[in-house]
């Protein structure tokens, strides 16, 4: 069994307005791309152009409806590792080969000292690892740690491929160990969630609950009245007219 | 903190780096791998929307592909189809060389050929069509972005059957904008992102302007801006809306006009708006039966009249110092004359309009239409905002301010693609204009070079029908403004393949591309020798009623000749149209060539400023395969085809990219804006620039020009800006763009059709004509819910466009067809119900036209009387370089199949709005029925496997792509 850091420097992580997403799919491809060529490299793809199609993906976006006070709502739900702060797959882990930075808290996998036994996928009650069948080791999200450190991108670039791809701005990254960070600060703003905290695994990850829909916007906009002016509409728009 | 803080990963101020060095956690992370051997900043092709890409390249091969921070149209932003172009630029769907059929058409059984040989066997074809008939070639291309080198070729050769997709695609959209305010929605126009307060957006899914909406709708977010959607499917953009409103398909023209109607009830329009930008002033003869009935009262030099009360006489519209009457009605040497605005009131004032009328056919309740015409009243006019620039308008007036009404509006193929599409445009158009909210701060923008004079010109040339050896006049598609402009006989018959500007479509501005197989297949109006297609899925996904175009393709007369004689195709993929192809010319994928976004075409300006693009090769085909755009050229070259060869008949340009810098098509103005002149210096004018296309890589790929602040808004009338858009060559002179509520060149055509003119419509075409060519937008009733088959069929059927998938391209992709291999027909559980139907059912979906076979999904987000499914995922067996096990060809189905091409009512006409001919692909109606036990499992009608090209790739077993990427060692195997 491995062990975890008593504590981490830094908590970084993701945090996923849902409010915003539209669930176009851009992090989940620009997630592809950039790792599966990247530390975790390949991210293979079974069967690509057939009927068993399947491949490793370290985030997926689902949409669903589901009910609110207000009725049905429709949601797009990106889920990837949410880089846990006592996270399961790390200390039911037998190798070691599972672990989480005392530095950062992101949670990686060293494949060298991966058998492929699948504790991890088994005890990660988010579904956010990913078998690779083509080399029996499991991979999952390194959010992008060879991107957010490296000094061969420009800075400005150095975030996860999925937040720098985001159209909708629905997705931040940062420090939210650090409770004056912009992410941490947006977190409080918008009321952040953990997902299912009373498992116990602290996620750093947080996701930002849609809004409350303002159907109601027009608490402001009093209803329209139909013109009482003398000569109806016409005269009204006459009067307006020869007023200018 | 070295860098501009102010500078992101993208478009988003939010999305900041860390700034810190990497940890010392010895965990042997190679945290700084060297990503690339160098970048190159191109143009993505995953769909139309030409955002900005740096395409890095590591051993010669693509190892990432991320949004270009500094491009105008995405800001660094790339959507879930741009992040998959490494799997579209290495699909096993390539074609590798140019092919001859050798077996029948559509079996896909071809020889491989040289180029040389392809293009004699083109070039011998050709030649003789133009020496002889010129318009027996039909050259039609699909979402390319060359359409004035396409549409140029085309004049030169001398035929006039030549369009792109828009028929198809949006041209109700277009139209609808370009001859009401001169600039349209998406291409032409865009909402102010950055200051609109409540946005309105109708009819979209992924249609069209993928990141800029996205990018948009985030800063709508992040600014609590209120964001309403009309669309019958909760999807995408409708989710995230503060407001859904699932509307019946083809009623949000009703819808509309009923905000109006509460609008003008209660006084809330803006008048002095109205006055100043619009024709509302211009008084409109009144003698019904008349000749000149329902048109302007015109005075010395042909200008529109308006009334000037103060000496009761009418008056130059333009004389900026008389104070505009709207209303009355007045009698002016003899003619009754009122005001369009009195005109305008009565028709939408009317009972017709009224919430509670047109309520239950929306399907929105009337409290809910007018609690949306509330909130607009609200915004607009008391939160209007002010920006502290000053400028000055056309007719002298200095402004200290400008004002603007914060409410902006998007709307697409919802309303587009319905055989009411465009009197809805302009009905929305309307409503914005009515608002004040068109080119104003927190309003709709246009994006230069528009506005231009609705509608613009020049006309579509052609009418002599083409002659041997001849060019056109002028190019093949323009802008009709009255009878006088159509492309008709002398029996009133159509002169294109298409009959686009015919009477059956007098408004096409972009042709009917969807009609061509059918036309020719009959030789109606007459045979053709070669269709000629570059990049349209016409044999699947782009036709309506695929089963009968499949069998006009490969139809043969009595002499077991073809009745198409003979096809020429051009894709850089093997879909289902190359099997149908005689002659395929193999394209390359959109990272091997060069290209230009061209202001003379469709360019990446937006709002605030012009601007254009090219793609660069970024890598070298290793294929037989060449640039259509350059085989183009040299096919031009060989037919000797006037601007394609110098005096001495040798070719003129060596390739696009030698024509993209020196081609002029008129002096000093190129398909390139930037960098012009021999030493770079001029914008939009000037000589060609040898070093221009080095100009743009160094600039990343692009050209931009960023308005003044007093040139950004109230561009129809903005003296500023109008000098600078007639310098650039947007616009012929810098006089004021006027807002055509009531448009004159409809009623023209009205007029015709009650005998009046010299150009008078055959008799069978005129009761058309008269109910549809209405000055004023109006509503009716889309054509197959008037049709009597109605009761048969009762729900309303769609398609919408994933938004990680373009088309039918998306299949192809490895990674993109793991998201949707297989298309369910999505429907209201309490529809479901009501039919006994469970989640996951195989069902019949039956229209007047066939049937097809599916599984449905039940959902909540949708309107209870429509069904709708993703577009153009089931696929032919053995395109696309897919395995036959393939959900694609299995299990999906594609609804094009029960979409009649001709009006289930009245089969001389095509499916097609009757103002501009645009293809009516959501009119359709339908029923559902449970399948039998027997019959599910697999969709139905399936067609016959379509063999492989010779020396196609096997598709792999599994893909590891990347693997050669990694920097640190390798996993133990």
């Amino acid at each position: 069994m491995t062990c975890l850091p008593a504590s981490t420097e830094k908590k970084l992580g993701l945090v996923i307005d849902l409010d915003t997403c539209v669930g176009c799919q851009a992090c989940v491809t620009s997630c592809k791309e950039w790792n599966t060529g990247g530390e975790m490299a390949p991210l293979t793809d079974v069967d690509p152009y057939g009927g068993d199609v399947d491949g490793v993906w370290f985030n997926r976006v689902h949409s669903y409806e589901h009910q609110t006070e207000s009725g049905s709502s429709t949601v797009h739900f990106p889920r990837s590792c949410l880089h846990c702060e006592k996270p399961a797959c790390v200390t039911v882990c037998p190798t070691g080969a599972s672990y989480k930075r005392s530095s950062d808290g992101i949670v990686l996998i060293d494949e060298s000292k991966c058998i492929g036994c699948k504790l991890c996928s088994w005890a990660c009650p988010y579904g956010a690892r990913e078998f690779d069948t083509s080399v029996g080791v499991m991979k999952k999200c390194t959010l992008c740690i060879d991107r957010i450190y490296n000094e061969n991108i420009a800075e400005e670039d150095r975030v996860p491929a999925c937040v720098a791809a985001c159209p909708t701005s629905a997705r931040h990254f940062g420090d939210l160990g650090d409770p004056d960070s912009a992410i941490s600060q947006l977190v409080d703003r918008r009321s952040g969630v953990e997902l299912m905290p009373e498992l116990g695994y602290k996620p750093t990850n947080r996701y930002l609950p849609p809004r409350e829909r303002t159907s109601n916007f027009g608490s402001a906009a009093p209803a329209l009245q139909p013109l009482q002016a003398e000569g109806g509409f016409l005269g009204w728009v006459d009067r307006m007219l020869s007023r200018q | 903190m070295s860098r501009d803080w102010l500078r992101a990963a993208n478009s988003s101020p939010s999305q900041r780096p860390l700034s810190v060095s990497a940890p010392n956690e010895k965990d042997g992370v190679e945290t700084s791998p060297a990503v690339s051997d160098r970048i190159a900043k191109t143009t993505c092709y995953m769909c139309a929307c030409r955002c900005g890409i740096d395409v890095h390249v590591k051993d010669g091969v693509i190892r990432y592909i991320n949004g270009n921070k500094d491009h105008p149209v995405n800001r660094g932003v790339i959507c879930g189809k741009g992040s998959a172009g490494i799997m579209q630029h290495y699909s096993p769907a390539r074609l590798r060389k140019p092919l001859l059929r050798t077996g029948p058409r559509g079996s896909g059984a071809f020889r491989e050929i040289e180029w040389d040989e392809a293009l004699s066997i083109a070039t011998q074809r050709l030649s003789q069509i133009r020496a002889t008939e010129p318009r027996k070639l039909a050259f039609f291309t699909g979402r390319d972005q060359s359409q004035s080198l396409t549409g140029w070729w085309a004049s030169k050769f001398g035929t006039p059957n030549y369009a792109a997709h828009g028929g198809f695609c949006s041209v109700n959209m277009a139209a609808g904008g370009l001859y009401t305010v001169g600039g349209s929605f998406w291409e032409f126009g865009e909402p102010d992102w950055d200051r609109t307060k409540y946005f309105m957006i109708f009819g979209v899914a992924e249609d069209h302007d993928s990141n800029p909406i996205k990018i948009g709708l985030g800063k709508l977010k992040a600014r609590g801006a209120k964001v309403v959607s009309v669309n019958p499917c909760r999807t995408g953009y409708n989710a995230i809306a503060d407001d859904w409103i699932g509307i019946r398909p083809g009623t949000d023209g009703l819808f509309v006009l009923a905000l109006v109607h509460e609008l003008l009830r209660a006084g809330k329009i803006d008048l002095e708006y109205i006055a100043a930008y619009t024709n509302a002033a211009h008084l409109v003869i009144q003698n019904p039966g008349g000749a000149d009935d329902g048109l302007f009262l015109r005075g010395p030099g042909d200008l529109p009249l308006i009334w000037d009360s103060e000496r009761n006489v009418a008056v130059d519209a333009h004389n900026a110092d008389v104070r505009p009457v709207l209303t009355g009605s007045y009698l002016i040497d003899g003619r009754r004359c009122v005001p369009v605005f009195q005109l305008m009131a009565e028709r939408y004032l009317d009972e017709a309009y009224s919430p509670d009328v047109v309520a239950e056919r929306c399907g929105v309740d009337a409290a809910t239409i007018r609690r949306i015409a509330a909130e607009l009243a609200h915004v607009a006019f008391e939160e209007a905002i002010e920006l502290p620039v000053a400028w000055t308008g056309t007719n002298g007036r200095r402004h200290a301010s400008m004002r603007g009404r914060p409410i902006s509006m998007h709307a697409m193929r919802g309303i587009s693609a319905h055989t009411n599409g465009f009197h809805t445009c302009r009905a929305i158009h309307l409503l914005q204009v009515l608002l004040g909210t068109v080119d104003v701060p927190g309003g709709f923008r246009f994006k230069p070079p528009f506005p231009k004079e609705p509608p613009p010109g020049p006309k579509p040339a052609g009418k002599d029908g083409g002659r041997a050896m001849t060019p056109l006049s002028g190019m093949p598609l323009g802008f009709v403004s009255g009878p006088e402009d159509l492309l008709v006989d002398d029996n009133g018959g159509p002169i294109r393949i298409d009959k686009a500007y015919s009477w059956e479509a007098p408004l096409a501005a972009h042709g009917l591309m969807h009609t061509v197989i059918r036309n020719a297949w009959v030789g109606d109006p007459y045979p053709i020798d070669t269709l000629f297609l570059y990049m349209a899925n016409m044999a699947w996904n782009s036709s309506m009623n695929t089963v009968d175009t499949i069998r006009m393709l490969t139809d043969k007369d009595g002499s077991g000749e073809y009745r198409i004689p003979y096809i020429i195709y051009s894709d850089a993929y093997y879909s289902e149209t190359v099997a149908f192809a005689d002659l395929v010319l193999p394209d390359t994928t959109y990272l091997e060539r060069h290209d230009c976004i061209s202001l003379l075409d469709r360019p990446v300006s937006h709002a605030d400023g012009p601007g254009d693009a090219i793609r660069q090769p970024v890598i070298d085909p290793d294929r037989d395969v060449r640039a259509f755009q350059t085989v183009l050229i040299d096919l031009g070259a060989r037919l000797g085809l006037p601007g394609f060869v110098n005096d001495d008949g040798s070719a003129k340009y060596r390739d696009y990219a030698d024509y993209i810098v020196n081609h002029e098509r008129s002096p000093g103005i190129g398909p390139l804006a930037g960098w012009r002149s021999e030493d770079g210096s001029a914008e939009g004018r000037g000589a060609p620039n040898p070093g221009q296309l080095q100009r743009y890589i160094d600039n990343g790929g692009f050209w931009h020009h960023e308005l003044a602040d007093e040139q950004r808004f109230y561009k129809m009338a903005n003296k500023s800006y109008l000098d600078f858009a007639r310098h650039m060559g947007f616009v012929e002179k810098p006089e004021p763009i006027i807002f055509q509520l009531y448009s004159e060149p409809l009623q023209k055509f009205r007029l015709a059709a009650e005998g009046h003119g010299d150009l008078v419509p055959p008799p069978d075409h005129r009761e058309r004509l008269k109910a549809y060519m209405d000055p004023l937008p109006f509503w009716y009733e889309p054509f197959e819910d008037s049709s009597s088959e109605k009761g048969r069929f009762p729900l309303h059927a769609l398609t919408q466009r994933p938004m990680h998938m373009y088309h039918s391209w998306g299949g192809q992709n490895a990674w993109l067809r793991q998201i949707t291999s297989q298309n369910r027909l999505f429907m209201h559980r309490k529809t479901a119900a009501a039919l006994g139907l469970a989640d996951d059912d195989w069902v019949w979906i039956e229209s007047a036209n066939g049937r097809v076979k599916g599984q449905i999904r039940l959902v909540d987000g949708v309107n209870p009387q429509t069904v709708w499914t993703w577009n153009a995922i089931g696929k032919r067996r053995g395109a696309w370089g897919l395995k036959d096990d393939a959900a694609e060809s299995n299990r999906s189905f594609l609804l094009n199949h029960i979409i009649g091409d001709r009006l289930s009512g009245d089969s001389r006409y095509s499916n097609s709005d009757p103002v501009t001919g645009q293809a009516a692909w959501f009119d359709l109606r339908v029923r559902i029925e449970k399948c039998l036990p027997q019959e599910i499992g697999f969709t139905e009608p399936r067609f016959d496997r379509q063999a492989q090209p010779p020396h196609f790739p096997q598709p792999a077993e599994s893909l590891s792509f990347g693997a050669q990427f990694r920097g640190r060692s390798v996993p133990p195997a």
